[in-house]
């Protein structure tokens, strides 16, 4: 009697929260959430300072990112920190070349890795994990004994032969990204599909004639968003990461341009060697994008929660 | 419940099966081969060795036989690299390795990781939530490539303390650094999303009516918030959980452990083609066993789920 | 020198002990140098060995512990010079193709078994056996030992090679041509003996320690792949009372900063500099730091074949590109560690080389790159048709650095456009192999001390030959150098034809830069190979 009756009162509930949505747009009213969310918008602002900094940076630049200061290469721990009247603000790096406008550059290429990386994720898993889960059955077995192949290839070889097959490019480098980046991704949704669906509100849903593609729009996905853009908001600093490795393999960026994540490599493995500037400054900037990223998830996470209002 | 468990261990068998055969072809596609070297080898010394090893075969020849091998003998070939050692060795050297430190560090990382998501979450906006946010942070900021140099400056350089790699048999002193470096990479992804799940569930019309009930919040979190709290997180563990018992590429690096990690990379970067396939096939057979564990956890925290 | 009765068994056995003991405490016997309680010598490898079967060993590290575990006929001493192994010594006849070697009669394996002739016959058939498919099987071609080619390529049995025990100390080699240099070649892992019981008994598993029977002045005791290998003292070593170090450690240590910290922690005798550390670790440990020259050396190769870009075709072209690179800076300012600038293709420390008199040598950079302005403006290249091409290296820290370098060299000198591309080792090599490049980095490591092992590379049909350059000269005085008595005027007139045509931009030979504890004596560091023994080595009381 009792669970019926709590049955009933948030069957009640979720049909009221759903005309609710209907009657405010769930985007509009997510972004007014998101805006009230301090410190998503303090975020939001630093990002769009780091942003801002990459493209008025180079302007302030003395060397350009590619150019060497034959007088500190010979001697970088002891003329090549940072100073402003070398021009030399970061510092430079290993080989003398000035890391200001490394950084810049890197932080651009990084930040691009980063965002379409994981959004490339975001959208493949999504859609996959959302299919799957919610078809079930044969085609669910199907679809995720496919991610478990794609899991347990070497990665390596099949970037080495996206290299082969279709040469270096900047472009390649996203579709790598994209191609290890999702498959965790779509286990994470579809695990969040599968209880989803049997949810009180979509049997509602479905009793009253919606259509299967509208559930999953309207329904479930509005409902997944929240773990979903969490770890989306993982998966930048991942594919950061992971860009330095691609790049290793000879698929990517190659030198003079450069990564965060190959900035900081280099660094960490010069951080016993008196220059720890070349550790510090790309960090920073990676640090800063981290942290950027987990208050904007977490905004957008409160935000576009449907519940929760 | 056990006819499923029985049907996906049979879907297992071509599952491995069409990795074995998409790994093979994917690997002999990649350019160069094992032999090929700094000093080409004169076309009739490497006519000789490619003999030895089968690969003057034709490719569905080669498969066939690897294939047979495996099966009838349990023989995953020579290494092409190491040549004192096969396979079997290879894995049998390093997978122990891994998967003690990679375990370690796994349920390190899960612990902590849980434990602070969990914390963090009841109290919103409370220094205990800043402070996993600032721990999540911090160890994401530093990945393996920065914590592994810091790790053996502070504690074998600077402090004394612990030797600088190796493995020993798997002594404590050697196993510190490896789990710390390994397991914060995870621990913060893992509290991170433990917490944004918490936060979603607390809020949910259930947890909400089980509160409107006036049910004590901790038996409300412990009987109903848990389980389905950690259903995302154990997606998020499954992949995870492979990843660290096959060990990592850049703790073996880092620490000189010996572990199955660089293997792995080092077989696919040498092209030495037995070991890279036989570490993938373990992959594989963990990667699907940890994932049907995965799909019985969904069922257990959330007896709705049928398959 | 050494009696029957101290080659007994017991009498060896207790001779070690007694000699341990006393050397353990004692001083070095020629120095008079104090030497530590703790013989133990610790360094690091950069990778896991490949084998430590001496017919099969194919990479550095694995023939350092091969060269321990193992003694061939002759050894090298600390200035690489030829001095007696198992072997007291060798006759040849006149034409210099019949080589006889006696053997020592008190060298013994390290079960107790007499090292003899019929070893080292079946170890030098092993070799060319395509049974057991040696990738240093080539080697045995290169020593022309009569029918080895045949062999290799199953044309022949394994029997027919011209190798053959007339006694239990006696070896005779038959040689299908005259080569003045085969004894030095003996000292190569390839031509190291085996035990043949052993390896009937144990298969592929005969290396594994317990199983590894050997007759050098160690034996393998523990091999924890990727991790450490170990190896002990050998007490039946014929010359074990001279061998002060009781126990080798070899750890794999991948990365080089890391090995360098746990050098500093004192976990390690030796290891490798990062480049451009090596100024600074000078100035803080003068007695450890330390560079000396290596056989090896490192350049830049045109693709001058068909695929190649047409510019590359003109020897102006190319002279101007090495003219413009400043190998000071390369050399002093990005790797530091002593490396000799190049101007010729083969390293100057290589025995029996005269370098010629390459007139860039002696001008100054400024001049070069003066002349590199005008002879490419010759070539028709200029501010308003820049010379555009990419060059390739295999990803590596320091050959990014070095290729960064030298484009901006280029760049800002000549205002050539060069795109740099790095890529994973198996590619390169594939890439380079094919001729799928436009500049691709080199480098080559001597097999011998001796020219040709480096300018073969610059021969037309030499599979090694990656630019795919041709001169029909360079290939005639290369092969009259095969057999000529005096070959060192053929080597230089090479080099100066080379320096001429510029089919490879040589940049630097290579140094070994170590930090090597100071406690370790005798560290070989003229011997231009590094074959090092670590028999010869001690650690000395601190």
């Amino acid at each position: 009697m009792l669970g019926k009756s709590q049955k009933a009162a948030r069957l009640a509930e979720t049909i009221t929260d759903h005309t609710a949505i209907q009657g405010r747009s769930l985007w509009q009213d997510a972004r007014m959430r998101f805006v009230r969310n301090k410190a998503a918008m303090a975020s939001v602002f630093i990002l769009g300072l780091i942003v801002l900094f990459t493209i008025i940076g180079p302007y302030f630049a003395v060397w350009n990112n590619e150019e060497i200061d034959w007088n500190v290469m010979g001697d970088v721990a002891g003329m090549g920190m940072p100073s402003i009247e070398t021009g030399h603000y970061f510092g430079v790096d290993d080989l003398g070349r000035d890391l200001y406008s490394r950084v810049i550059q890197a932080t651009t290429t990084s930040l691009l890795v980063g965002l379409i990386g994981a959004a490339t994720a975001l959208i493949v898993g999504t859609c996959y994990g959302i299919a799957a889960g919610y078809i079930g059955g044969r085609v669910d077995g199907v679809m995720m004994r496919f991610v478990d192949i794609l899991l347990a290839i070497p990665a390596t070889l099949v970037i080495i032969l996206l290299l082969v097959v279709a040469g270096r490019s900047f472009f390649m480098l996203f579709i790598a990204l994209g191609a290890v980046g999702w498959l965790t991704m779509a286990r994470i949704v579809r695990g969040q599909t599968l209880t989803l669906k049997n949810r009180e509100f979509i049997e509602a849903a479905r009793a009253a004639g919606v259509s299967e593609f509208t559930i999953m729009y309207r329904h479930i996905l509005p409902n997944l968003l929240g773990v979903v853009i969490v770890y989306a908001s993982l998966l930048v600093p991942e594919m950061i990461l992971t860009e330095s490795f691609i790049s290793f393999l000879g698929l990517g960026i190659s030198e003079p341009y450069t990564s965060l994540g190959r900035l900081i490599a280099e660094g960490a493995g010069t951080m016993g060697y008196g220059t720890l500037w070349q550790l510090m400054y790309p960090l920073a900037f990676y640090v800063t994008i981290i942290i950027t990223m987990f208050f904007i998830g977490d905004g957008l996470r409160d935000a576009l929660d449907p519940k929760d209002r | 419940m056990l006819a499923y468990v029985i049907r996906r261990l049979l879907v297992a068998v071509p599952t491995i099966l069409l990795l074995i055969v998409a790994s093979f072809f994917l690997m002999h596609f990649a350019p160069g081969g094992p032999f090929t070297s700094e000093r080409p080898l004169p076309p009739q010394v490497l006519a000789n060795i490619e003999a030895r090893y089968g690969l003057d075969q034709p490719l569905w020849k080669q498969l066939w036989d690897y294939l047979y091998n495996i099966v009838v003998h349990f023989d995953f070939g020579p290494s092409f690299k190491f040549k004192d050692r096969d396979v079997n060795d290879i894995i049998a050297q390093g997978f122990p390795i891994s998967l003690t430190y990679g375990m370690l560090s796994f349920i390190v990382a899960t612990l902590v990781g849980v434990g602070l998501g969990i914390a963090a979450a009841i109290r919103h906006n409370s220094w205990i939530d800043y402070f996993a946010v600032g721990l999540g942070i911090a160890a994401q900021a530093l990945p393996n490539f920065i914590m592994g140099p810091i790790l053996i400056l502070t504690f074998t350089l600077w402090l004394g303390w612990l030797p600088g790699g190796g493995w020993n048999g798997g002594q404590w002193q050697y196993l510190i650094m490896p789990v710390i470096a390994l397991a914060t990479s995870y621990m913060g992804s893992i509290a991170r999303i433990t917490r944004s799940s918490m936060l979603e569930v607390l809020n949910s019309n259930f947890i909400r009516t089980a509160r409107a009930k006036g049910l004590p919040t901790r038996t409300v979190i412990w009987r109903h918030a848990l389980k389905p709290t950690l259903l995302p997180v154990v997606s998020y563990l499954g992949p995870v959980f492979v990843y660290v018992l096959t060990g990592s590429v850049f703790v073996d690096i880092y620490f000189s452990t010996g572990g199955l990690g660089q293997a792995y990379v080092g077989s696919a970067l040498s092209r030495d083609y037995a070991v890279l396939l036989g570490v993938t096939i373990l992959y594989g057979v963990l990667t699907v066993l940890v994932n049907l564990l995965t799909d019985l956890a969904y069922a257990w925290f959330d007896p709705k789920i049928r398959y | 020198m050494n009696t029957i009765l101290r080659n007994s068994v017991a009498g060896l056995l207790c001779s070690t002990f007694i000699t341990g003991a006393a050397l353990a405490a004692g001083t070095h016997p020629v120095t008079g140098e104090p030497l530590a309680d703790d013989q133990t010598f610790v360094y690091r490898v950069l990778d896991e060995h490949s084998s430590v079967d001496p017919q099969v060993v194919e990479d550095v590290s694995g023939a350092e512990i091969v060269r321990d575990l193992f003694e061939g006929l002759m050894n090298q001493d600390e200035n690489g010079n030829l001095v007696p192994g198992v072997a007291t010594g060798y006759t040849t006849n006149e034409t210099k193709d019949v080589y006889t070697f006696t053997l020592r009669d008190n060298a013994k394996w390290s079960n107790g078994d007499p090292v003899t002739a019929h070893d080292f016959v079946y170890a030098w058939k092993r070799a060319v056996d395509p049974a057991l498919s040696s990738p240093y099987a080539w080697f045995m071609e290169l020593m022309s030992i009569e029918n080895a080619a045949e062999i290799i390529a199953g044309e022949k049995p394994v029997d027919d090679l011209g190798v053959k025990a007339i006694d239990d100390h006696t070896l005779e080699v038959k040689l299908s041509a005259p080569l003045p240099y085969f004894p030095q070649m003996t000292t190569h892992s390839t031509t190291f003996p085996a035990p043949r019981k052993v390896i009937e008994q144990f298969g592929d598993e005969w290396t594994k320690p317990g199983n590894i029977v050997s007759n050098g002045a160690y034996v393998l005791t523990e091999h924890l792949p990727n991790e450490r290998s170990v190896r002990e003292r050998n007490p039946m070593y014929w010359d074990n009372e001279n061998t002060i170090i009781d126990k080798v450690v070899a750890l794999v240590i991948n990365d080089e900063n890391v090995a360098l910290t746990r050098y500093l922690a004192g976990e390690l005798d030796r290891t490798e500099v990062p480049a451009g550390q090596f100024p600074r670790l000078k100035k803080e440990y003068p007695n450890e730091a330390i560079s000396f020259p290596r056989l090896c050396n490192y350049y830049y190769t045109f693709n001058l074949s068909d695929s190649g870009p047409e510019a590359f075709k003109d020897p102006n072209v190319r002279q101007a590109l090495s003219l413009a690179v400043d190998r000071k800076i390369i050399t002093e300012n990005i790797l530091a560690g002593g490396q000799p600038e190049a101007y010729t293709f083969v390293p100057e420390a290589t025995a029996g080389f005269t370098p010629p008199v390459v007139e860039m040598a002696s001008m100054t950079q400024a001049e070069r790159d003066e002349l590199a302005k005008e002879l490419l403006a010759e070539a028709g290249y200029g501010p308003d048709n820049p010379l555009t091409f990419s060059m390739v290296y295999n990803t590596s820290e320091a050959h990014k650095k070095v290729a960064v370098a030298l484009s901006q060299m280029w760049k800002q000198k000549l205002g050539a456009q060069v795109e740099l591309a790095n890529m994973e080792w198996k590619i390169f090599l594939e890439e380079r192999g094919n001729q799928n490049f436009e500049l691709a980095r080199g480098a080559w490591c001597g097999d011998y001390n001796e020219a040709s092992t480096f300018l073969d590379l610059l021969q037309s049909d030499s599979g090694y030959n990656d630019g795919k350059y041709s001169n029909p000269k360079v290939d005639e005085l290369l092969a009259q150098a095969k057999t000529s008595d005096d070959p060192a005027p053929l080597y230089t007139e090479v080099e100066r034809i080379i320096a001429q045509e510029t089919p490879v931009i040589p940049i630097y030979h290579y140094a070994g830069v170590y930090m090597l504890d100071s406690d370790v004596g005798n560290w070989p560091v003229n011997n231009v190979e590094q074959n090092w023994y670590s028999k010869n080595l001690y650690k000395i009381a601190e």
